[in-house]
């Protein structure tokens, strides 16, 4: 219903800069996920759209109208935040009618919706007890409801799962996920730093980092695409491996030399200006396979092994000082301490950034995005 | 909870009698005056009220009936009765006819008063006394007798204290006194303390340094600055000095810094997101005010409104000062005070006037104290 444009939008406390101008386009439905490391503005971000924070400059646009001084409640948006911030003194049912008493609603009106929140919910039995006597999950969803209750234009979530304990969290983010396929005309924003309710959740994610966008695209588009350096190890887990290497060769295939002179054929397109050049080579864990042959990219002593059953972790020491080699291997491979292996990977999954970060466009796979 | 905080059992132990010793020394003394003001005047003069629930015992002196009162029985002459008249009833263990000697002989036994006279003093008080000769004069027979008393508790020194020592009147004063000066302050402390915390203007934190400035003015430095102020001002509207709407003003003047202090530091401390999720609902700054931050700052309120009162009640400066000492302004302080210096023998009535004027107190803590307990935030936020 609501579509939301951000323009320039920029946010600071006397000297200090939080946002940075940011550009961003939120189409009416869509499930964005803001993800970054702490610090990195998104809750600002989010606050900002809320209302609760004024933007220095720049225009904020809900639905075409411009709302920098709105007033959140006038916005159309409702809000979840990390820590549930129930009215305490309240019961589950004033909890959610609260927005619509102070509004004058009718009764028979409040009743309706408040209700249907709560079927949506499950929380129809528990309408007459105080947030105290309800666990984590219940009080989240009361929040919730609370939110859907206001029947917004744009849902906010701030964290909305880092309070609850794994499993819950796991449920919760199901629970979330079909609300947002019962509400498709509703815009959705969320915030989070867990990469994995980021992938699961998000039609786009944006991907911040000190205050300024480093990449906006579908969880597959960032996975497979990133745009930087720190997209490329902020999304995946464990991040990608990065290694030092130059180009020896451009042009549509490039070839790189990395660790110990090994030289690899990438297929992606480097200019011509890119010779000689300093260049981070990437690939990711679970990309990596044991190779058979002479044909590899890496080779090093194992020197550590987190066996997970389903898939193990393999750390290898390739000669570089700062840190090990990831591998993502099958569970069921043999691999020994101390032993001698070799890594390959497909050559589709490789990713080379420039000195600055950024990384070069994979020409095949880029094919395949467009078509 | 206590196992989990990991304290030895000596530890757990050394504090509980640390606790049991503070709560004796400060309950001991109330005890006192709530057991001697309900004791009978008489037996709280002579024994401590630590012996108020055995028999009391004591020597006094009486006098047998004169002349008058013999009979004549077999050529002697009797005189016979009971010492204590009408009295009640006492028992008596020994007697004597001498000040020297007041406990010489024991009850029941036939003392010889030479000249062929003697007396017999019964435990109940019934006595025989003989002579052969006619008994001469009114006055009769000088008699000492230590005598014990079962003990006895009477409500009538709360009487006499509330009815006829004027007590009453003033309690009704201190009430009048402390009713408003408590609930004054609050009022204004409560909207002062939610703006200081949560609005944003111009200079809030001068404001705040301010009122935290003012609060380190002794009182007695103002006081005489202020009842000219507001002599000044009563004069202008025709307003009489002493009147009970300039204590209610001089007690919330003198109480608000402290107010606003201590309501601001609780009320800025309760979740942002609370305040953020009402305003997102639409709630504007009174709503979220009357609606939100003053429920959930109940046991702050409730904290303020016992410091507060029972400063008010134990005050006696600021009433000297904005109040006349006519019986209708006269507070429960300044009336103790008063009969300190009348009654100060009689402690029956003093003891009375300080139970009545300590009982309020102790009625507001324990209505209240239970809110200091209980965490009202619990379930809003997490780990709630």
């Amino acid at each position: 219903m609501a579509d939301l444009t951000l323009r320039d939008v920029k946010k600071s406390y006397g000297n200090l800069h939080i946002l940075h101008g940011i550009d961003l386009d939120i189409k009416s439905g869509e499930f964005i996920v803001f993800v970054g490391p702490s610090g990195c503005g998104k809750s600002t971000l989010l606050r900002s759209i809320a209302g609760l924070e004024e933007i220095s400059s720049g225009t904020l646009e809900i639905a075409g109208e411009k709302v920098n001084d709105v007033p959140p409640s006038k916005r159309g948006i409702a809000m979840v935040f990390q820590s549930y911030a129930l009215y305490p003194h309240m019961t589950v049912y004033d909890n959610m009618a609260f927005g619509m008493k102070i509004a004058k609603e009718s009764k028979a009106e409040i009743d309706k919706r408040v209700r249907a929140a709560a079927e949506i919910l499950q929380l129809t039995k528990y309408l007459d007890r105080l947030p105290k006597a309800m666990s984590g999950g219940q009080r989240q969803r009361v929040a919730i409801g609370r939110a859907i209750v206001r029947n917004p234009k744009v849902f906010l979530f701030d964290e909305p799962l880092s309070n609850l304990d794994a499993a819950l969290r796991v449920a919760t983010r199901i629970e979330i996920a079909k609300l947002k396929e019962s509400m498709p005309n509703t815009t959705m924003i969320y915030v989070t730093h867990d990469q994995v309710e980021a992938m699961t959740l998000a039609d786009r994610i944006v991907v911040l980092k000190d205050g300024r966008i480093e990449q906006v695209g579908t969880p597959m588009e960032l996975y497979k695409h990133p745009g930087n350096l720190f997209v490329a190890q902020f999304i995946g887990s464990p991040a990608m491996n990065i290694v030092g290497g130059t180009i020896d060769r451009t042009g549509e295939t490039s070839l790189v030399s990395h660790v110990g002179g090994h030289k690899t054929s990438v297929p992606v397109a480097t200019p011509a200006e890119a010779q000689g050049k300093t260049v981070s080579f990437g690939v990711r864990p679970e990309d990596l396979y044991v190779a058979t042959g002479d044909d590899y990219l890496f080779e090093g002593l194992v020197d550590y092994v987190e066996q997970l059953g389903e898939v193990q972790l393999v750390y290898v020491d390739i000669g570089r000082a700062d840190q090990p080699l990831v591998a993502k291997l099958p569970g069921n491979v043999e691999v020994k301490r101390g032993a001698k292996i070799r890594l390959a990977a497909s050559p589709d999954e490789l990713h080379i950034f420039d000195s600055d970060g950024h990384s070069f466009a994979r020409r095949r796979l880029n094919a395949a995005a467009a078509a | 909870m206590a196992n989990a905080r990991g304290k030895s059992f000596i530890g757990r132990f050394g504090v509980h009698i640390a606790v049991l010793v503070f709560v004796a020394v400060w309950t001991i003394p109330t005890l006192g005056i709530l057991i001697s003001s309900l004791r009978d005047k008489d037996q709280l003069i002579v024994s401590g009220w630590w012996t108020a629930l055995s028999t009391s015992s004591q020597t006094e002196a009486g006098r047998l009936p004169g002349a008058s009162a013999q009979v004549e029985k077999g050529g002697k002459f009797v005189i016979e009765g009971n010492i204590f008249g009408d009295g009640p009833a006492r028992n008596i263990s020994a007697f004597g006819t001498k000040a020297a000697a007041p406990t010489q002989h024991q009850a029941g036994e036939v003392a010889d008063l030479g000249e062929g006279v003697s007396l017999l003093l019964n435990a109940d008080g019934s006595f025989v006394m003989q002579s052969p000769k006619a008994f001469e004069g009114d006055r009769g027979q000088r008699v000492y007798y230590a005598s014990s008393a079962p003990p006895r508790f009477t409500t009538d020194n709360y009487r006499t204290v509330l009815f006829s020592e004027g007590i009453g009147r003033s309690f009704i004063n201190s009430l009048t006194v402390t009713i408003p000066a408590t609930i004054i302050p609050i009022l204004i402390a409560a909207y002062a303390a939610y703006a200081l915390a949560w609005m944003r203007f111009p200079g809030r934190a001068l404001l705040i340094a301010v009122i935290i400035g003012l609060l380190v003015v002794p009182l007695q430095m103002s006081l005489i600055p202020l009842l000219k102020l507001y002599n000044g001002v009563g004069l202008f509207f025709g307003v009489p000095a002493k009147t009970y709407l300039g204590i209610w003003l001089a007690h919330t003047g003198f109480g608000l810094p402290f107010a606003i202090y201590l309501l601001r530091s609780y009320i800025a401390g309760l979740p942002r997101e609370i305040m953020e999720s009402a305003r997102i609902d639409g709630a504007s700054d009174f709503e979220i005010f009357v609606k939100i931050v003053l429920p959930l700052s109940f046991p702050v309120l409730a904290s303020f409104a016992i410091f507060q009162f029972l400063w008010v009640w134990n005050d006696l400066l600021v009433a000297m000062v904005f109040l006349g000492s006519g019986s209708d302004q006269l507070v429960l302080t300044g009336k103790l005070n008063a009969l300190l210096g009348s009654r100060g023998g009689d402690w029956e009535i003093l003891t009375t006037s300080a139970f009545v004027t300590i009982i309020v107190p102790l009625i507001v803590f324990f209505s209240l104290q239970r809110y200091f307990v209980r965490g009202l935030l619990a379930g809003s936020v997490k780990g709630g």
